[in-house]
C-alpha cells in the first residue's frame, strides 16, 4: 500500500477509521514486535517468578501453594545474608571501575604514535568472555601453580590462598570482575572525551585552570552523560554478577562467595538444587533491590528529557 | 489409544526380553544419552553399543555422550521434554526426584528374571518404593591409595586400626610430608572422608539412618565422628589450601611425593598411571577400623542406566538394559572401565587395584553405601558437604555447622 504518511485532506465522510487514526497507530505498530518480546521474555517472567515464589515445587512434580513461607525461611537463612552482604561488597567495590576507567581514558586520550593499539589493548579484557576472565584469574590465584604467589613473594609477602579463604575470596573475584569492567568504563569515557568542547578547554586554560581544577570544573561536567551510563552499567553489572562466581569458586569455600544471583541458581537449578519456589523468592528479592536503582535511573532520565 | 499401544509394547518387551535379547527382532530408533565423555567410559559405552548393534542390525542406535557434570543439570530437561530411550544416572537417593516425578520407567519386570539374581548385590541400591528403576553396569571401591615406596622408606605398613593410622600419619608428618592429599573445591571429596569416618565410628546402620534424615545432626554419635576427624585436622594431616583445588589438582601432591595417601574412588588409578606412577609405587588399603567390632562397610558408588518414562522405544531400551546387565557385557565393559562388574557371573579384570577392591567389597560384611551425595537427600547432601568443607578449614565452627545441618534436616522433614 502506497498510502502517504501524511495523508492529504480528503472529504471527511469518505475517511475510514484506519485512515483517520493512522498517525496514532503507526508508532504502536512499529513498537509491537519489541513490546511483544519484552512482554514475553521480561515482563511475564517477572510475574511468573512472583507466582512461583509462593509455591513449594521441585521443578518436576506437583507444585504446592505455601503462601509466604519461602520468604519467611529466606529471612532465617544465613546463606541468604551472606549472599546479600557479598552483593553489597560487589556493588561498592565494583564502582571503582568508574574512576579507574576515567583515569585510563584520560591517560590514553592523547595523540601519539600507535595510540589506537594501546587503546585496543586496554579494551581487550572487555572483549573476552567473562568465563575466560574467571578461569584466567582462578589460575593466577591458584596457590600451587598460580603466578600470584611467586609475584608477591618477590616483595616479601607470604603465600596466599585467595579463592580458598572465606575472608578474601569475594575480593579476589571482584578484582577479576573489575578488569573487564574498567575497560568498559574506559571506552565510555573515551567516547565522552571526544565530545568535550575544545573551546571551553581553551577558555579555561586562558583563565589559568589546570590539573585537578581543570578536570573537576571543566572536563567532568562535560562527561556527565558518560558517567551516568558508566554508573548504570556498573551497578547493574555488580548486582547480576554470576558468571565469575560460578566459574571461579562455585560459591565456595563453604558458600562464602555466594551472591544472590548465584544462590538463586544453586537452590533451584544446580546439581543438588530442587527448590524452585525458594529460588524464585530469591529472584524476587534481587529484583526488588535492582528495582530501586532502575527506578532511580529511569526517573533521572525522564527528568532530564523533560528538562531539555 | 496411545495408552493401550504403549502397554502392549511393554508387554511385548517383557515377552521378548524373557525370550532373550538375541532372538528379539528390534527395529526403529534407540536413543541413548550416556553421562561420561572421558576416554575409558566413552570406549566402554561405544563398545557396548557396537555389540548390541551387531545383535540387532535393524535397530538404528543413536548414542549421545554428555559431560558428566553437565548431565547432572540437563537430566531434568531431557527427561521432561524430548526424552531419550536410555539415559545414564546414579543409584540410591539420587534417583528419588525423578522417580517421585514419574520420569523414570519402572523396570522391576527385568529384575524379576534371572537377571535379578545375578545383580542381587545392588538390588537395594536400585530400589525405591519397592520397585526397581534402572540397571547397574559398573561400580568401584573407595579406599586409601598410598605411596608404597614412601611407606617402605619410612618403615611403615598400612594401618588396620585407627591408632595405627594416627601413628603412621605422625611418622609421615615428622618426615616433612603430609599424610593425605585432598581437593575440596567441589566439596564431594570431603563427603568421602565423612562417609568413612562415620561408617567406621558408628557403623552402616547409623550412617544410613543419618543420611535418611532419621537421626539429628546434633546427636553425640555424629560429634564422635567429627572428633575423630578433628584428631587428623589438629595434626595437620591434610595438605594446605585444599579448598582451592579440584580432586585432579590434588593429585600432583601424591605423584610428587608431597603427600603419602589419598582417600578416593578407584577412578583415581587411571590418571595416576597416566602421570607415570607404577604399581610398585602405589598401593591400596581398606579404611582402618575405628570403633572395634563394628563390621566394616564400604562406599561403592554404582553407575546405572535408566529408561525415561517418556521414552519412545521402550522395547528396544529394555532389551538394551538386559544386554547391559549380562555377564558377558559386564566383563568386557568393566575391563575397559577399570571398575568392578555387578553381575556375579562376570569376570573381574586381572588388575592389582580392581582385584583388591573386589576382594574388599566381597567381604564387606557391614554393608555397601553409595556415597554421601547419593545416599542423602539432594538438599541435605549439598548442605552437608559444604559443612564438611567448613569443618576441615574451621573445626571450631562445629557447633554452628551441626546446628545448621540440623535445621536443614528439620526443614526437609517438614516439607
Amino acid at each position: 500500500m502506497a498510502a502517504p504518511i501524511i495523508s492529504e485532506p480528503a472529504p471527511p465522510p469518505a475517511r475510514g477509521y484506519w485512515r483517520s487514526n493512522q498517525m496514532r497507530f503507526a508508532p504502536w505498530l512499529f513498537l509491537a514486535p519489541g513490546i511483544l518480546f519484552f512482554a514475553i521474555y521480561v515482563i511475564f517472567p517477572i510475574f511468573q517468578s512472583f507466582h512461583i515464589s509462593l509455591y513449594r515445587w521441585d521443578g518436576l512434580g506437583e507444585a504446592r501453594y505455601i503462601g509466604m513461607q519461602n520468604y519467611e525461611r529466606l529471612f532465617d537463612d544465613p546463606a541468604f545474608y551472606t549472599s546479600l552482604w557479598n552483593n553489597l561488597r560487589w556493588l561498592v567495590l565494583y564502582l571503582l571501575a568508574i574512576p579507574g576507567g576515567l583515569f585510563i581514558a584520560l591517560f590514553l586520550n592523547q595523540q601519539v604514535r600507535g595510540i589506537r593499539l594501546y587503546k585496543s589493548l586496554f579494551f581487550f579484557p572487555f572483549v573476552i568472555s567473562q568465563v575466560v576472565v574467571g578461569l584466567v584469574f582462578a589460575w593466577f590465584y591458584n596457590p600451587s601453580i598460580g603466578l600470584l604467589n611467586p609475584l608477591i613473594g618477590l616483595f616479601g609477602f607470604g603465600p596466599v590462598n585467595i579463592l580458598g579463604n572465606p575472608n578474601t575470596v569475594t575480593y579476589g573475584i571482584i578484582a577479576a570482575g573489575l578488569w573487564p569492567q574498567v575497560a568498559y568504563c574506559m571506552i565510555l569515557f573515551l567516547t565522552g572525551l571526544n565530545a568535550v568542547d575544545p573551546e571551553q578547554v581553551e577558555a579555561a586554560r586562558l583563565d589559568g585552570a589546570k590539573g585537578w581544577k581543570m578536570l573537576w570544573y571543566v572536563i567532568l561536567p562535560q562527561l556527565r552523560p558518560a558517567t551516568f551510563i558508566a554508573v548504570v552499567v556498573t551497578v547493574i553489572g555488580a548486582l547480576r554478577s554470576f558468571d565469575m562466581v560460578s566459574v571461579m569458586t562455585s560459591g565456595g569455600p563453604f558458600g562464602s562467595s555466594r551472591v544472590l544471583a548465584y544462590y538463586m541458581f544453586e537452590v533451584s537449578l544446580s546439581e543438588y538444587g530442587f527448590r524452585m519456589g525458594y529460588g524464585a523468592a530469591i529472584a524476587v528479592v534481587l529484583f526488588l533491590i535492582m528495582m530501586v536503582y532502575i527506578a532511580f535511573f529511569l526517573w533521572r532520565m525522564w527528568r532530564e528529557e523533560r528538562g531539555v | 489409544m496411545r495408552f493401550t499401544l504403549t502397554s502392549a509394547a511393554a508387554a511385548l518387551a517383557l515377552t521378548t526380553a524373557l525370550a532373550g535379547p538375541a532372538s528379539a527382532e528390534l527395529t526403529g530408533d534407540l536413543r541413548i544419552f550416556f553421562n561420561d565423555q572421558n576416554p575409558a567410559p566413552r570406549a566402554a559405552m561405544e563398545g557396548m553399543v557396537e555389540r548390541f548393534q551387531a545383535m540387532h542390525p535393524d535397530l538404528n542406535i543413536e548414542l549421545t555422550l554428555i559431560d558428566r557434570e553437565a548431565n547432572k543439570t540437563q537430566i531434568r530437561n531431557y527427561l521432561t521434554a524430548n526424552a531419550p530411550d536410555v539415559n545414564g544416572w546414579y543409584a540410591g537417593n539420587r534417583m528419588r526426584p525423578y522417580v517421585n516425578a514419574g520420569l523414570f520407567e519402572d523396570v522391576s519386570d527385568l529384575w524379576d528374571g534371572p537377571m535379578g539374581e545375578e545383580l542381587a548385590s545392588t538390588r537395594p541400591a536400585l530400589t525405591l518404593d519397592g520397585k526397581q528403576w534402572g540397571v547397574p553396569y559398573s561400580y568401584y571401591q573407595w579406599g586409601i591409595y598410598y605411596r608404597q615406596d614412601i611407606y617402605e622408606e619410612l618403615g611403615l605398613t598400612p594401618a588396620t586400626t585407627w591408632e595405627e593410622e594416627i601413628a603412621n600419619c605422625q611418622a609421615i608428618l615428622d618426615s616433612g610430608l603430609k599424610c593425605y592429599t585432598i581437593g575440596t573445591r567441589f566439596l564431594w571429596t570431603a563427603g568421602g572422608w565423612f562417609d568413612y569416618l562415620n561408617l567406621r565410628t558408628n557403623g552402616y546402620d547409623f550412617h544410613m539412618a543419618l543420611t535418611a534424615n532419621e537421626i539429628p545432626w546434633t546427636d553425640d554419635r555424629v560429634r564422635e565422628t567429627f572428633a575423630n576427624w578433628r584428631t587428623l585436622l589438629d595434626m595437620g594431616a591434610f595438605i594446605d589450601n585444599h579448598t582451592a583445588y579440584t580432586w585432579q589438582e590434588a593429585q600432583p601432591y601424591l605423584v610428587n611425593g608431597q603427600a603419602a595417601a589419598y582417600l578416593m574412588g578407584n577412578f583415581l588409578i587411571e590418571p595416576l598411571r597416566d602421570a607415570g606412577m607404577t604399581d610398585d609405587q602405589l598401593g591400596f588399603y581398606q579404611f582402618p577400623e575405628i570403633t572395634p567390632g563394628i563390621p566394616k562397610a564400604e562406599d561403592a558408588p554404582t553407575d546405572t542406566l535408566h529408561i525415561p518414562a517418556q521414552a519412545q522405544n521402550k522395547e528396544a531400551a529394555r532389551a538394551f538394559l538386559q544386554y547391559v546387565a549380562s555377564a558377558e557385557n559386564q566383563t568386557i565393559v568393566n575391563e575397559v572401565l577399570g571398575q568392578l562388574p555387578i553381575n556375579s557371573n562376570a569376570q573381574v579384570a586381572d588388575d592389582k587395584f580392581i582385584q583388591a577392591g573386589f576382594e574388599m567389597l566381597s567381604n564387606a560384611t557391614g554393608g555397601i553405601a553409595q556415597f554421601f551425595d547419593r545416599d542423602a537427600d539432594a538438599e541435605m547432601a549439598a548442605a552437608g558437604m559444604e559443612g564438611f568443607q567448613e569443618f576441615m578449614v574451621m573445626p571450631d565452627n562445629l557447633d554452628a555447622i551441626l546446628n545448621r545441618l540440623e535445621s536443614v534436616r528439620q526443614r526437609i522433614l517438614e516439607d
